[in-house]
């Protein structure tokens, strides 16, 4: 891998950065999740890590945080070798992590969330609540935060967790932050507040890292980036060296235009009618038509209810109103069986939560969705059929695996992403929908499922596609349904649709005519 | 892309060898080898004797742990499912009653239904087997409708039919069985009817749609239900099986005894888990085979065999049982986090 380091090989030199990770390798059953990483931050400067999910920054972050241990390579601290075993180790080196998912206990207060193990006592060797308070208040002063420490963390909104998590990294008083996305769940005014605290962190001459997939949030905050890919280091710059397009190229390691390899195929009659479809205080009112060989995108903000309909579709909650038609027949969808037996399949958004059997082979998730027809006499199942099939799915889908018989939760998240498609796939579905296809999985397999989906749709069957990543909805959708607070705000076809016009519909709440 | 069948993936897939990894049954086996070895040697140091060689006793401790076993058997499949069955010892006791009470012969003055007595032995058992069932659907609709954990369901089961067991009769135990009846217990058929349950859930599990199901349902519940699963009628479908096999075995025990006492099964459902556990059945659910659990059961008999050859006493017995099931546990712990660790 061409890496370019600008000021290469001088380890005299190494003690001008605060931290420093020099040839990282780690590596999971079946998985080389980093290879020959490289990371050096510099007191006093925000260092911004960019790369697609999977890259491996989350696993580069644990290992600096001391969740994993590399096998290989090393870890510096202020230039000297640092052995972490434990994420206490790190903590203790002054290196604090905000992470991604939120640690705290919902039944206590904000204050004992904060000090949590290091408590001020009284001298009867109790919790001193008064001190506890007086030093979270003060904690809030300085960084601004308004909230009552006494207050109870279940009670306070995702955001507020947040400011909160912020707060217990800066009580440590570390030399290092990590901080994996955390604007994913705050307003931009709390951001701008998240903002001012960095740029006082930095002026006290901490290093952050800050992880982000928000590329203005980039330009806005980092003074250094480092991007990586498939687990591989890439380039380090100075922030004002780079565009986003540079990053982009660097993320994805090829022009973006060749990602999404729509074929244009004749669309067919109309296979799915939804009207006036509604779930109580989700949605309401959302009506569309799919076509054989048409692929319907689905836009919007989180929380537009674009899962929900495709849940309420496929029968995981069904419908408070409207009908649902197929072949221009009506039908009712109380149920995921009755929904399979209509001919719809759905992969859904989550992978690990609604997906997988992680303790289950790949076989045994992959054939999971036909044991009801086809593959069984009686109550026994036809395995040597299914183990062929399987085999078959494999190959066509291209899913690298030892065996069927591997644990699928040996394989990467882009291979797991294939045998689950499989999985619909086996059912011989004829509608196709898909929430998140290729959410959180390499840059290959992305283009090997968006390949696969057009291939389908050219095979006639109608694909609905629900995705987070503009790109994605605009190269792969013949036409794009955007969905804004459990409405539908509008229809854009693919000549008219582009980033605006989509966003324009998925933040306006007044409706715009298709 | 092809989805129909595509004849050469057929022959590349029959004639590439499925490479075997060892299954985890193999680890227990040699456990359970070790155990009994164990229990040889010292045997010939303490007592100068020896203690496999004697048939006699194997057979005795092969019989004591039929009964659990066959407990064992249906407490695997719902632990697969993620679940926990307490009220099996109880449900036994339960069945026990019930059976007995209707296998009575005619010359016993104290007959629990004077008029019914002296019928023919499928009529005990297909009560007793109905009995334990429909206390498993009560367990099975509990959890899977009225969304009650399966350790409070089944710990309201395990209390109360243990209360039913004994109000039955108010606390009398019921004998004078019909002969015929008892012939159910008598000799090693204790034994061929757990080897046959063992083998026919180990078929059920492996190889039929509900097996596969039950699997699904304990790795991932919500995924099983996308997949088009009836989660809530199979977790009923699950613990009814469980509860069968809980009066099934409270059958075998009472034509075994020879009578029903409100007192049986006091405390199975405890060597039931244990079993199941020792054999490798994972507490998180998704993971455990019948095999195990059937050398899980021997496991459990060895040792108290092995102890009462020894003439260590009951409570150290205990004492090492305890011991052996949280280490089952840990190892249970340690393969659940190294597959998380992925």
């Amino acid at each position: 891998m061409a890496a370019t380091i600008d000021s290469a090989s001088s380890p005299q030199a190494s003690t001008q950065y605060l931290l420093e990770v020099v040839n990282a390798r780690k590596t999971f059953p079946g998985v080389v999740a980093l290879d020959n990483v490289q990371l050096r931050i510099r007191p006093g400067t925000v260092h911004a890590l960019m790369g697609e999910n999977g890259a491996g920054k989350s696993t580069l972050m644990k290992i600096i945080a001391g969740v994993y241990i590399p096998d290989e390579g090393e870890v510096r601290l202020h230039g000297k070798p640092l052995q972490l075993n434990g994420p206490l180790d790190a903590l203790e080196a002054g290196i604090a992590m905000i992470h991604q998912e939120l640690n705290l206990m919902p039944f206590m207060t904000i204050a004992e969330n904060i000090w949590i193990r290091r408590e001020p006592l009284n001298g009867l060797g109790f919790v001193d609540h008064a001190a506890l308070a007086s030093k979270t208040q003060a904690l809030f002063d300085r960084l601004g935060i308004d909230l009552d420490p006494e207050m109870e963390v279940r009670q306070l909104t995702i955001a507020g967790r947040q400011m909160v998590e912020i707060a217990k990294a800066v009580s440590y008083e570390s030399d290092l932050l990590i901080m994996d996305e955390p604007t994913s769940a705050l307003t931009d005014r709390e951001v701008e507040h998240l903002f001012r605290i960095i740029n006082d962190l930095r002026a006290q001459g901490k290093g952050i890292i800050y992880i982000t997939h928000k590329m203005d949030e980039v330009f806005e905050v980092a003074d250094d980036i480092s991007v990586f890919r498939d687990g591989q280091f890439i380039r380090e710059a100075p922030a004002s060296e780079l565009d986003a397009n540079e990053i982009i190229r660097l993320m994805v390691g090829r022009e973006v235009t060749q990602m999404f390899p729509k074929e244009t195929v004749p669309i067919g009659d109309v296979v799915l009618s939804v009207k006036q479809l509604g779930l109580e205080g989700v949605f309401e009112d959302v009506s569309f038509d799919v076509h054989a060989g048409e692929i319907l995108g689905i836009a919007g903000l989180v929380g537009s209810g674009r899962t929900n309909v495709a849940e309420t579709l496929f029968g995981v909650t069904p419908a408070t109103s409207g009908t649902i038609a197929i072949d221009g027949e009506e039908t009712v969808i109380r149920s995921p069986h009755q929904a399979m037996l209509r001919g719809l399949a759905l992969l859904t958004e989550d992978r690990k939560e609604t997906g997988l059997f992680l303790s289950l082979s790949v076989l045994e998730n992959m054939e999971i969705a036909v044991l009801r027809d086809g593959y069984t006499h009686g109550s026994f199942v036809s395995q040597h059929q299914l183990d062929q099939q399987c085999e078959h799915m494999k190959q066509v889908l291209h899913v690298k695996t030892p065996d069927l018989e591997e644990l699928i939760g040996n394989l990467s998240g882009g291979n797991q992403q294939k045998v689950l498609i499989g999985r619909w796939l086996m059912t011989k579905p004829r509608i196709l929908i898909l929430d998140e296809p290729t959410r959180g999985i390499d840059v290959g397999a992305k283009a090997e499922i968006h390949r696969l989906i057009s291939k389908l749709a050219g095979e006639g069957v109608a694909v609905i596609m629900i995705s987070s990543e503009l790109p994605e909805v605009l190269g792969m959708s013949d036409r794009i349904m955007v969905m804004h607070q459990g409405r539908v705000t509008g229809f854009l076809d693919r000549s008219d649709a582009n980033q605006i016009s989509v966003m324009q519909l998925a933040s306006a709440p007044s409706a715009a005519s298709a | 892309m092809a989805i129909a069948t595509n004849n050469d993936t057929q022959q590349m897939a029959a004639t590439k060898p499925r490479k075997k990894k060892l299954p985890t049954e193999v680890s227990i086996l040699a456990v359970l080898i070790g155990i009994a070895l164990l229990f040889e040697i010292v045997g010939w140091i303490v007592r100068g004797d020896s203690f496999l060689m004697n048939p006699q006793r194997l057979l005795i401790m092969i019989l004591q742990m039929s009964i659990i076993g066959i407990i064992a058997i249906g407490v695997t499949q719902v632990i697969i499912t993620g679940g926990i069955d307490l009220s099996s010892g109880s449900v036994l006791a339960l069945t026990a009653m019930v059976t007995a009470s209707l296998a009575q012969s005619s010359d016993y003055v104290r007959a629990v239904y004077p008029a019914l007595t002296d019928l023919p032995w499928i009529i005990p058992l297909a009560v007793g087997l109905l009995v334990g069932a429909l206390a498993g659907v009560i367990n099975g609709s509990l959890i899977a409708f009225a969304m009650i954990p399966p350790f409070i369901a089944t710990l309201g089961m395990m209390v109360s039919a243990r209360g039913l067991a004994r109000a039955y009769t108010d606390g009398q135990p019921v004998s004078m069985l019909t002969q015929e009846f008892t012939w159910i217990g008598s000799g090693a058929n204790p034994v061929i009817i757990f080897l046959g349950v063992a083998v026919i859930f180990h078929i059920a599990l492996k190889y039929t749609r509900y097996g596969k199901y039950t699997y699904a349902i304990g790795a991932n519940p919500q995924a099983a239900r996308v997949s088009g699963i009836n989660v809530r009628r199979h977790l009923v479908m699950v613990y009814a099986i469980a509860g069968l096999l809980a009066g099934l075995a409270g059958v075998v025990a009472s034509a075994r005894a020879g009578t029903g006492q409100a007192g049986m099964g006091l405390m199975y459902e405890l060597d039931a888990i244990a079993a199941a556990v020792i054999g490798g059945t994972s507490l998180a659910g998704g993971v455990g085979r019948v095999t195990g659990t059937v050398i899980g059961a021997l496991i459990l008999g060895v040792m108290l065999s092995g102890f009462t050859f020894l003439g260590v006493d009951a409570y150290y017995q205990d004492i090492v049982k305890g011991a052996i099931i949280v280490a089952a546990v840990i190892v249970d712990q340690y393969r659940q986090r190294k597959r998380k660790l992925t």
